[in-house]
């Protein structure tokens, strides 16, 4: 077999002049034959929603679908801190080249050069956009925009409304789209669920997706499809991702040969509120900005941390002599505003060694008391108000006089489907945004850049690369949706519903998902080995047997089914389980997110192997029981000097 | 050791928007006080599939109270006892051993249930559409600090900005008014220099759409800020209809 060669299309030209070239020399649609042109775009997040809302705005004919009652739902929604931008409003030595600088050594050199820098570049025309439109930033008594500080960055650069910058800015892209609806040239599909892609000729032609209202399954044809589905964080069942949050539409696509890329890199955040029994659903996250004036410890002598555990001791009772500021003493130039992955990995170390505090030692403490100290406790109320309340509400602790109990969870997957620097997936007219894709984190996201990626990718990105492949598809008629391509993708999704209801078994989803969350975690998870990765794949083909062979689902296919939706939905999170493991496995290197114990330096911090695996790996399907093929994008750095991450000095 | 509870659950059940509905009773035994409100509806949810019985439609996502897509009225309030949070956010600390809970969807005109404790709140996106945004198209926009903008203005409007359009101030009015929702819009727009262009076509636009969707009139009880999980306020009502006579006015 032909080595099948990855070409990321990345323009010629320096570094800085790429997207301007790019856009420059495109190919464009004019304004009649846009009309023409039929855009699925399935997800209706920050990324999902801008593109639609955009492409309409355009002239394109828009069909938009999301799972939830309304486009505003989507989980972008629940992002708290802010969004970065190259503004330099602070006059701290920010620019395009340090945020494009610190998202590549953010992600440990696993991200492309050319998409990151396109990425800073637009960054600032985000922040325009979303002003325009009305989002309440944050802003100073002068009237201009304030900022405020993220881990894994030394200037102040990030944007926010509140601990609701995700909240405003999804419904800044929400207005934009709802009125584009209002124009008709966007439909909206809520309720629906995409349950495969359609190819006819080699080309994305259309979906297969469901009412989830009625249970009707249904065929929708465009001349390009768009993903914006999220990311596959769920698959580790707690995480905090929303209940709905699937990897499944990746999936499909990856099955329909789309290539998925790193699926090994997910990101732990540090600052979650730690797990307390086994009914519970979720992971609640506490904003990382809360790191800008928290202090996180541990107790420094391990009889605390047990008296502590055991309910003899209270936090506010040890000294200040006796707490180990960890993340301050370990690294002294960024503190307690080191990456997410490294404060994660401190956090485990510390526990690990038998300093963790709370019920389960699986906790550390995350203490604002100098800060109110400091700035008075109404000044932290103002920038952390909400987030204090949320804690207070869940874990019945008041932060404001005791510390608040954090630990590390899985909050965001960096890997995806693979796209070139037009955001196509290998499958022509098959395009995918996001978090969906796997384009420009690397192996680490810096805080605040997953909304600066959606809506550059949504408003700025996409509907200018799109136009390079739609300039050949102006003749092309609309899909007609009774092509023998669409029946055979509508009877494959009903044969794996009736195959679904037919096991009749006697578990429930939600019982096999969270069996399924506890083995990613303990095997493929903050700290993973040759061995476990091993054990993993073995547990993972156990319980895809235990899933089909045993799963219960009550109910009617042709009829809302919340139980069907969640079972089609922990199918493929088990196989992309099997995909996060096989890829981990083959990475013989400890990068960003992915940290494999076998490669660590003495003092404990991840050790790439760059001439060995300085690439993104990508895993093409092979068939159902065949292992999939590895190919590799061999990542090149040429503006940035590749060394090891040091947020010591 | 968490403390537990044993609990009665009265649930709305019902199959279809035509269709006739009926309260169902569940016993609920050793229910943590720690686990949320939904958390609970889990463990029923849980305990009926294994029954073989269907489950419980009801509506939920992020599960940290900003998505808006948990609804429920508990107890006579909608999500539920505890104030300024929404369902997802109420634990069940709140509950005393041996309570009887009941659980109704949201009540409403404007709001037909879908199944169970499900409902169609489509009708909010159709009054977003009616003109709920400021009409800018990506690309040209000016510098973000172009125009200062006073910051007890821009904290208003974040107020204002805060409504997760949940449709709790519905349910909880007597005349199924939306007018909380669509002033919490018209307010956040209207506050800022961006959105004073449009605010009189915006204002009459969005009221004739809540009018004619079928939701009620103001008659200003509060019930809607009383029981609103964002705490948005009803000035935002009184800065609506300054905006929607001052309108008519210059009609």
């Amino acid at each position: 077999m032909a080595e099948i060669k990855i070409d990321s299309k990345i323009p010629e030209g320096p570094l800085a002049e790429k997207w301007s070239n790019y856009k420059a020399h495109q190919k464009l649609v004019n304004p009649a034959n846009k009309r023409r042109l039929d855009i699925i775009v399935v997800g209706t997040g920050l990324a999902g929603g801008s593109a639609a809302a955009t492409l309409g705005e355009m002239g394109f004919n828009v069909l938009n679908f999301c799972i939830q009652d309304s486009p505003r739902r989507a989980h972008s929604i629940a992002a708290q801190g802010g969004i970065n931008a190259a503004k330099n409003y602070q006059n701290d030595g920010d620019s395009v080249y340090r945020l494009f600088y610190d998202t590549i050594k953010g992600g440990d050199y696993r991200a492309r050069e050319a998409n990151v820098y396109r990425l800073a570049e637009v960054s600032n025309n985000i922040i325009d956009q979303c002003v325009a439109q009305g989002v309440p930033f944050a802003r100073e008594y002068g009237g201009l925009l304030d900022n405020r500080s993220f881990g894994g960055a030394q200037v102040s650069r990030t944007f926010y409304a509140k601990g609701q910058t995700g909240q405003q800015l999804l419904l800044g892209a929400y207005s934009s789209l709802s009125r584009q609806v209002a124009k008709g040239t966007v439909k909206l599909y809520t309720r629906y669920e995409m349950l495969d892609l359609v190819i006819i000729d080699g080309r994305a032609r259309g979906i297969i997706a469901r009412n989830l209202v009625t249970g009707e399954v249904e065929r929708f044809g465009a001349h390009a499809v768009v993903i914006a589905t999220g990311g596959y964080g769920n698959t580790y069942f707690l995480s905090t991702n929303a209940m709905g949050s699937n990897g499944s539409a990746a999936m499909q696509c990856y099955r329909k040969g789309a290539y998925f890329a790193n699926p090994a890199f997910a990101q732990i955040h540090p600052t979650c509120i730690p797990v307390h029994g086994e009914f519970q659903s979720k992971l609640t996250l506490m904003s990382e900005s809360l790191r800008n004036d928290g202090r996180i410890w541990t107790p420094k002598k391990k009889e605390d941390a047990e008296a502590i555990r055991a309910g003899k001791l209270k936090p506010t009772q040890i000294k200040e002599e006796d707490r180990d500021y960890y993340l301050e003493r370990r690294y002294p130039a960024f503190g307690n505003l080191v990456p997410r992955d490294v404060a994660s990995r401190a956090a485990k170390e510390r526990c690990d060694a038998g300093y963790g505090v709370g019920a389960t030692g699986l906790a550390v403490y995350l203490d604002f008391s100098s800060a109110i100290q400091r700035l008075g406790k109404d000044v932290v109320a103002a920038r952390y108000g909400n987030l204090f309340q949320m804690y207070e509400k869940i874990v019945d602790d008041n932060p404001y006089e005791t510390p608040m109990m954090i630990y590390p969870a899985i909050h965001y997957t960096m890997g995806g489907i693979w796209v070139d620097y037009e955001l196509s997936t290998s499958i022509p007219g098959l395009f995918a945004i996001g978090e969906a894709n796997f384009s420009d984190h690397g192996a680490n996201r810096l805080g605040a850049s997953a909304l600066m990626q959606g809506l550059a990718d949504g408003y700025f990105v996409l509907p200018y690369t799109i136009q390079n492949y739609l300039s050949d598809q102006i003749s092309v008629p609309r899909i007609k949706t009774d092509a023998p391509e669409f029946a055979q993708a509508e009877k494959d999704v009903k044969d794996r519903i009736a195959k679904l209801m037919a096991v009749k078994g006697k578990r429930s989803v939600d019982s096999i998902h969270k069996e399924l969350g506890l083995i990613m975690w303990d095997f493929v998870g903050m700290a993973r080995t040759k061995e476990s990765l091993e054990t993993a794949l073995v547990k993972l083909k156990a319980i895809k047997k235990e899933f089909w062979s045993n799963v219960k689902i009550p109910g009617a296919a042709d009829s809302l089914n919340t139980e069907l939706e969640k079972a089609l939905r922990v199918a493929d999170f088990i196989e992309i389980g099997e995909l996060m493991a096989l890829d981990a496995l083959n990475r013989n290197e400890s990068c960003g997110g992915h940290f494999r114990e076998e490669f660590q330096t003495p003092e404990g911090e991840a050790m790439r192997q760059d001439d060995k695996y300085m690439y993104v790996s990508c895993w093409k399907y092979e068939g159902e029981d065949a292992e999939p093929t590895l190919l590799k994008e061999e990542l090149k750095y040429e503006a940035i000097k590749v060394q090891q991450r040091n947020y010591k000095q | 050791m968490d403390k537990t509870i044993n609990i009665t659950l009265k649930v709305w059940r019902q199959r279809g928007p035509k269709e006739a509905g009926k309260f169902e009773t569940y016993k609920l035994n050793n229910v943590s006080t720690d686990s949320s409100f939904l958390e609970m509806l889990d463990i029923l949810n849980e305990q009926l599939v294994n029954e073989d019985k269907e489950p419980v439609v009801f509506d939920n996502d992020c599960r940290e109270g900003i998505c808006g897509m948990c609804s429920l009225y508990i107890n006579g309030h909608p999500h539920g006892p505890d104030s300024e949070i929404t369902t997802c956010q109420l634990h069940m600390r709140r509950f005393k051993d041996g309570d009887t809970i009941t659980i109704e969807p949201w009540r409403s005109a404007g709001f037909p249930v879908i199944r169970d404790l499900m409902v169609d709140r489509t009708a909010y996106d159709k009054i977003i559409q009616a003109g709920g945004y400021i009409s800018v198209n990506a690309g040209g926009a000016q510098d973000a600090n172009a125009i200062p903008i006073p910051k007890r203005d821009a904290d208003l409007a974040m107020d204002a900005a805060s409504c997760i359009g949940c449709g709790a101030c519905v349910a909880a009015c007597k005349n199924g008014s939306a007018m909380l929702f669509v002033s919490a819009k018209v307010s956040q727009l209207a506050l800022l220099p961006q959105g004073k262009v449009e605010a009189a076509r915006r204002a009459k636009a969005m009221l004739a759409k809540m009018d004619e969707l079928g939701f009620g009139n103001c008659t200003n009880t509060g019930a809607c800020e009383a029981e609103c999980p964002k705490g948005v306020s009803i000035t935002n009502i009184a800065r609506l209809n300054r905006e929607f006579i001052s309108a008519k006015l210059k009609d």
